[in-house]
């Protein structure tokens, strides 16, 4: 199923002045794998997310991308890596047209001028291969629906060809096609070898797509789980916290006693 | 708890059987159903997508289509165009005389180029208040150092320009760097500068253009011979039917959706019509001002800019959604100072239009309604307020519609306290239109 391991994360820690908002954190995404990253409010999954793309510096541990420790420190830098991030938000311009939005800040130029038909051309090139279906490239993003937007955002994500595309909470604000338009396209990702990290808090659509899930509790792993051998149930249990039992509880207590 | 042992859980892959697919839950018909397409059938293109007929028919729908969804363009600003020219012309009909409609054209040039550049400014969202008194401030300047202190012509013609681009560089700082919000820093320029303006004619207030210099010169012009004029209406329409035919041609080369043939030739009569109606016009009386010559390639320059290059690219993105611009690694800052630069070097180029035209730099440079109708020609030609949405064309309109009023009342002999109030309402009715388009767009899902 999965390829080589791209990218991944050896004890990686991040503290915000007395928050401790991530401890040791281990997280492997190969090429055509899907992993899904969830946890509770406040488990540490947008800091994590923040960390790969370089918006957030880790103050322990290292990133590896493709074997070798690489350090990020704008998001720029994971860019060039290959990491792309489509945030929660999508940061479209509304004025603008599904093409300008795809190639924004990377806009193809013949003598120096705009190059719309090329532009255009590969607009409606990627969008096939992902087999979105859009109205036009040429209006404006404020006439789509909120699930065209999100697959115009994630298909801007992949204009630079990115090994690893991670996307945040993509399913949040959608409807039922919607949802399914963007599941459809993750797995599209995973069948094109990207290596895709998805947070989302739906347990149905994490299930839908996943290959792995690693859970987040409290800023620390708290279980990788092959979706082939888990259910719904138990990776609720770990988000939740609700596996602790006594004898959980006493060896946590022991640790932090002896330390 | 780390580590997961596979089977553990009971009845073997209790997964499959337990969890609910959102697949199970999808509707299998209805109207949003998915439309099982062949992967080769054209996937990109939505079946619910209402496309556009070819040929006039298909023009018509569509032109119908986007007025009923908001898109209203150009539109009301060309009636309003028509209704004050029938109005004044019915009242008065040495209003529509040539000699009339050709000094109109020379007029608007001093307050188009300054609403051009506020164009600039209305796309980021922000605006500019001092456009009026920076462009005061350039005519003054320019005058005192050729007429006062003999500098060459040329010389000070660049020293104005440059002035006016230092003044937006300084706005733009306080703006983007410091975080000043875009009026008040404008707000309070359109004081400072004022001063520095009087501070620059000194003690006499008043500095007279020699007439014989290049600024005078550029707007006294006019191209006595039939063939300048007409000349410049087959180089426009030439220049527009080369530029849609090689961009036709491109699109059809790449396969991907081109101009219909009866479109471009629709658009480029009704070019035609438009641009030998003025050339006539022109005719009739002295001939084609340089001053509109000048005014039109500087629209056509810059709406080169706006549409056709990274720049202007980025400049829409900045009115549309500054944080998404921003992660898309445009660095906002520079936008935003050199916008507010060309801004005001625009206002200079028209401050210095304006200062031909009554021949002399004064301490009333820039005053009067100067600022209003400036601001007022770029929103009525159709450049939003909000940001993200606009045309340099709509400075022309603009401009066309302000000095329109104007000289329809000055032929009727209306004061200027009427004068004030109607442009006043007509500014109004044009931010109403803005607004209520905009209101429509979004009900349209268009905005």
């Amino acid at each position: 199923m999965a390829g080589e391991t791209v990218l991944a994360l050896r004890g990686v820690s991040k503290r915000f002045g007395a928050v401790q908002a991530l401890t040791d954190i281990e997280l492997e995404v190969h090429a055509g794998e899907v992993v899904a990253l969830v946890g509770d409010n406040g488990a540490g999954k947008s800091t994590l997310v923040k960390a790969i793309a370089g918006v957030h510096q880790p103050d322990e541990g290292v990133i590896e991308w493709q074997g070798r420790p690489v350090t990020i420190h704008r998001p720029q830098d994971a860019q060039q890596l290959g990491i792309a991030t489509v945030y929660q938000d999508l940061a479209l311009c509304d004025n603008l047209d599904v093409v300008a939005n795809l190639f924004l800040g990377r806009e193809i130029r013949r003598l120096g001028i705009l190059d719309e038909v090329a532009m255009e051309k590969r607009s409606r090139g990627l969008l096939d291969t992902l087999s979105i279906r859009i109205p036009s490239v040429r209006i404006p993003v404020a006439s789509l629906s909120g699930g065209q937007r999100q697959v115009v955002a994630i298909a801007r994500a992949l204009i630079g060809s990115p090994k690893v595309v991670m996307l945040d909470e993509p399913t949040a604000a959608l409807g039922v096609e919607q949802t399914a338009q963007v599941l459809d396209l993750v797995e599209r990702l995973r069948e094109q070898d990207h290596g895709v990290i998805l947070i989302s808090h739906n347990m149905a659509d994490v299930m839908a797509v996943a290959d792995t899930v690693a859970v987040l509790r409290l800023g620390r792993n708290n279980g990788v789980f092959d979706k082939r051998y888990t259910n719904q149930e138990e990776i609720i249990s770990a988000i939740t916290g609700a596996t602790d039992n006594a004898v959980t509880r006493r060896r946590a207590r022991g640790q932090e006693g002896s330390q | 708890m780390s580590d997961h042992i596979p089977g553990n859980t009971p009845g073997g892959e209790p997964g499959r059987d337990r969890v609910p697919l959102p697949e199970d839950s999808m509707p299998t018909g209805g109207v949003n159903a998915p439309v099982p397409v062949a992967p080769e059938a054209t996937p990109a293109v939505d079946p619910r997508l209402i496309v556009r007929q070819e040929g006039i028919k298909g023009y018509l729908a569509e032109f119908r289509r986007r007025v009923s969804s908001g898109e209203l363009g150009s539109l009301p600003v060309v009636v309003a165009l028509i209704v004050i020219w029938v109005v004044f012309g019915s009242l008065n009909s040495s209003f529509l005389s040539a000699q009339n409609l050709s000094n109109l054209s020379q007029q608007i040039v001093g307050t188009g180029m300054i609403a051009l550049g506020v164009v600039f400014v209305l796309l980021l969202g922000e605006i500019d208040l001092s456009v009026a008194y920076v462009s005061g401030l350039c005519a003054a300047l320019f005058a005192v150092l050729n007429v006062n202190n003999g500098v060459n012509q040329w010389v000070a013609l660049l020293v104005a320009l440059a002035s006016g681009a230092a003044v937006g560089v300084i706005h733009g700082l306080f703006f983007a760097k410091v975080g000043v919000p875009a009026f008040v820093v404008t707000l309070a320029g359109n004081l400072g500068w004022n001063g520095l303006m009087l501070q620059v004619l000194g003690a006499t207030g008043t500095v007279n253009l020699s007439g014989k210099d290049i600024v005078s010169r550029l707007y006294t012009t006019i191209y006595g011979q039939q063939i300048a004029a007409y000349g410049a209406a087959v180089i426009g329409i030439a220049l527009f039917v080369i530029a849609s035919l090689v961009d036709a041609a491109r699109r059809k080369a790449a396969g991907v959706p081109y101009r219909p043939m009866t479109d471009i030739v629709v658009r480029t009569v009704v070019l035609a019509i438009i641009a030998f109606l003025a050339a006539y016009t022109l005719n009739q009386y002295k001939g084609l001002p340089l001053a509109l010559l000048i005014f039109l390639i500087f629209i056509v320059v810059l709406d080169f800019v706006l549409r056709r290059t990274t720049y202007g690219r980025k400049v829409f993105a900045l009115g549309g959604n500054i944080e998404g611009a921003r992660r898309a690694g445009i660095d906002v800052a520079w936008i935003r100072i050199s916008v507010f630069s060309i801004c005001s070097t625009m206002a200079a180029v028209g401050g210095l239009f304006l200062a031909a035209q009554i021949q002399s730099a004064s301490q009333t440079s820039g005053g009067g309604n100067l600022l209003m109708n400036s601001i007022a020609a770029a929103v009525i030609g159709g450049t939003s307020l909000f940001g993200g949405r606009g045309k340099t064309w709509s400075a022309l309109l603009g401009a066309l519609v302000i000095g329109s009023i104007q000289s329809g009342m000055n032929i009727e002999g209306l004061s200027n306290a009427i004068q004030f109030m109607i442009t006043g309402a007509v500014l109004l009715a044009a931010v109403v239109v803005d607004s209520l388009a905009r209101r429509t767009q979004r009900a349209a899902g268009r905005a």
